[in-house]
């Protein structure tokens, strides 16, 4: 069965177990450290960089501005292209709606194409128990599902697996679901994306139905793009008679020339190349060049509940790069699996408790504090996602849910509360240095170690927005610097003004 | 869900318009030779190998990256001129009748033209239009010839995009399949083509 994130517990209990595991924290250093001076390196060669992030910005702002009008204009221009348009409110539908389509056409497996939001709504999972089996083609998928694990980062699955480690999973378990490993594997990356050639080639060249997600969809078009790197995208999209497309609402634009900006923002932001190796663009049914059965599957899933806020839509004009993941000193240390979802990262603490809205578990509740508030993940965003505010606001929020539920209050509660606690209506002070530390599950704690934050006045600044000021120009954090204990951020000596 | 989506965004009256201002790069500023010589740097960054030829040696030229590539057989869309096949010792499949899956599979490499091609970014794109055929052509075997011609080299992006039908099927290529899936490093050659060869065609009096 694959495995699925079913834990409720807090970030920092998590990541406690994370900041354990000196493999972890050598293998995500050594991954955040590459990826980061490759992105400097080819964002620096664009003069216009700024211009992109701000038109990328106000593209999706218009896009979910219009999303009822634009997933309308989609449907129409997918059909008039000979496919099939479905509508799931959230993940019980989707996936019933996909299963039934992959039994419709007879089979008892597809090949997929690495998608976010199949991982969202937990698909795999849905397939397996009508006795189909996906079979991840990506490689870092494949890592994930051979070695029957997690994912842990939005574009590189496996960051936390290093190539000594992919090596012992290839030789364990590729015979056990295929070809098996060539002898004498070595831990050598070319041989190992060898092995992985070979383990799924036949399985490409046979597969009738495939299961994609998409980076855009265009309204004005109809078209999908699914932009990667190995090329199992394209064997995916191309070869099999059937395929079917699970998109988030959030990810239609409007227009085909809106691709001038996006196909330059995310290969710069999220592998740090110019543009990644290949990109398939199609529209309906591609018969006699592609499937000849094209199911699209959109996906509400909590985005239209988030766009009703504003800080909801916001985080609704993220296009997964993963940047502020390889940026952020707090995921750098404990990696992905802590945020408790297969969206981690700073992005992942903003766009979980809003897709979630309502849900007030632990875990959700604990997601807007697993930041420093340092600012990278924002200036690294090719959409201009303000993280750090609305990690604030969540704060507030989760603060302010809290407070409602809590045991009856003292004076003491009353006296804190007045000069001290974060409120929605009026963000006051707000601590930056959170992460690491490790208030306990039960809410009223919560509330406690919340508190203790706020006391802690001296080494704050006065809002997210003087945070920001300082380090809109720099893509490292200035004002919060790793400690000398793992995964423990501390303010630097800037007072606040 | 339409009607949940429209509840969220409310009053139509205050919905923002799109800015028809584009404060980005639109349009490149080289020339023609200059334009050239980026796409070839970009392309040989990204770890293909460029060649340039004339019309009257493309032939010639496919045939020695052919014959380097040890390839004994070629797939060529159906409708590539004589001009491209002329001189060479390969087996050569015309997609016509379509070739399958499995045919291409045994086959060695494959020749395509291509649509347009971004300097900028080293990107060749098929748009499975003229010398072009289908997608899995370029897909399947696992050397991969491009030929550009220097009208068809733009300097940026916008210019590539805007030179492309939507509803074309596509596929942006931009160096030999890769990852970098394994802690982040680009390694070259999973999926698609593990080697790409790129001939730019220019006319003889440049050369």
């Amino acid at each position: 069965m694959s495995k699925v994130f079913d834990t409720e517990l807090p970030f920092p209990t998590l990541a406690k177990t994370a900041l354990a595991d000196a493999q972890l924290r050598a293998n995500l250093a050594h991954a955040t450290t590459t990826i980061r001076d490759k992105r400097l390196k080819v964002v620096g060669e664009l003069d216009d960089w700024e211009q992109l992030r701000s038109a990328g910005a106000a593209i999706k702002d218009y896009s979910l501005d219009h999303l009822d009008e634009l997933c309308v204009e989609l449907e129409r221009n997918v059909i008039a292209h000979g496919g099939i348009v479905h509508w799931a409110r959230d993940a019980k539908e989707a996936n019933e709606i996909v299963v039934s389509l992959v039994q419709a056409t007879g089979v008892d497996s597809v090949v997929k194409v690495k998608s976010m939001a199949t991982a969202e709504i937990e698909l795999n999972v849905a397939l397996e128990q009508h006795g189909i089996t996906a079979y991840e083609t990506d490689l870092a998928e494949l890592i994930v599902q051979l070695g029957d694990d997690l994912p842990s980062h939005i574009l590189v699955p496996a960051i936390h697996k290093n190539r000594s480690q992919i090596r012992q999973i290839f030789i364990d378990e590729m015979g056990k679901s295929g070809l098996a490993a060539p002898e004498g594997l070595t831990n050598d990356p070319a041989a190992l994306a060898a092995a992985a050639r070979a383990h799924l080639r036949q399985r490409f060249l046979s597969a009738k139905v495939a299961i994609s997600g998409a980076n855009f969809v265009i309204a004005d078009t109809g078209s999908l793009v699914v932009v990667e790197s190995e090329g199992n995208g394209r064997m995916c999209l191309t070869l099999p008679e059937t395929l079917i497309s699970v998109v988030g609402i959030e990810k239609i634009l409007p227009n085909w020339q809106s691709l001038e900006v996006f196909m330059q923002l995310l290969p710069r932001s999220s592998t740090g190349e110019r543009m990644n190796p290949y990109t398939s663009i199609f529209t309906g049914a591609t018969t006699g060049n592609g499937p000849s059965n094209f199911h699209l599957v959109l996906i509400d899933n909590g985005r239209s509940s988030a766009l009703a806020e504003d800080t909801g839509r916001d985080v609704l004009r993220c296009i997964r790069c993963s940047a502020c993941l390889n940026v952020c000193p707090v995921y750098e240390r404990t990696g992905g699996h802590t945020y408790g979802n297969p969206y981690p990262g700073p992005i992942g603490a903003v766009l979980v408790p809003q897709l979630r809205r309502g849900e007030r578990t632990p875990l959700e509740n604990s997601l807007p504090y697993a930041s420093s508030l340092c600012g990278a993940c924002y200036v690294a965003c090719p959409v201009k996602i303000d993280i750090p505010k609305i990690l604030v606001r969540l704060r507030s929020e989760v603060v302010d849910a809290t407070r409602a539920s809590a045991r009856p209050r003292t004076p003491r509660d009353e006296s804190r509360r007045e000069g001290l606690f974060v409120s929605s209506a009026l963000p006051t002070r707000h601590c930056h240095g959170w992460a690491g530390r490790a208030p306990a599950a039960a809410e009223p704690a919560f509330l406690t170690a919340a508190a203790q934050q706020v006391e802690r006045g001296s080494r704050c600044a006065t809002s997210a927005g003087d945070v920001i000021s300082h380090v809109v120009r720099s893509d490292t954090p200035r004002r919060c610097r790793p400690g000398t204990r793992a995964g423990h951020s501390t303010c630097t000596a800037d007072p606040p003004p | 869900m339409l009607s949940s989506i429209a509840t969220a965004l409310g009053d139509h009256a205050h919905r923002t318009s799109l800015s028809t201002t584009r404060e980005y790069r639109v349009e490149g500023s080289r020339g023609a030779l200059e334009r050239r010589d980026l796409l070839m740097d970009r392309l040989v960054d990204y770890r293909a190998h460029v060649v340039q030829c004339d019309n009257a040696s493309l032939s010639t030229t496919i045939n020695q990256l052919l014959l380097v590539h040890g390839s004994r057989s070629v797939a060529m869309p159906a409708d590539v001129p004589a001009t491209w096949t002329d001189s060479l010792e390969a087996h050569v499949h015309r997609d016509d009748p379509v070739l399958s899956v499995t045919d291409l599979d045994e086959i060695d490499s494959t020749v395509s033209g291509c649509a347009v091609a971004i300097a900028q970014t080293g990107t060749i794109i098929l748009d499975s239009g003229v010398h072009q055929g289908r997608r899995a052509l370029s897909l399947i075997p696992d050397h991969l010839i491009v030929v550009i011609f220097d009208e068809q080299i733009v300097e940026v992006v916008p210019e590539g995009v805007a030179r492309l039908a939507p509803d074309s099927a596509q596929t942006w290529i931009s160096g030999p399949s890769a990852t970098s899936d394994i802690e982040l490093e680009r390694i070259e050659g999973v999926h698609g083509p593990r080697t790409l060869d790129v001939i730019v065609v220019s006319s003889a009096t440049e050369l």
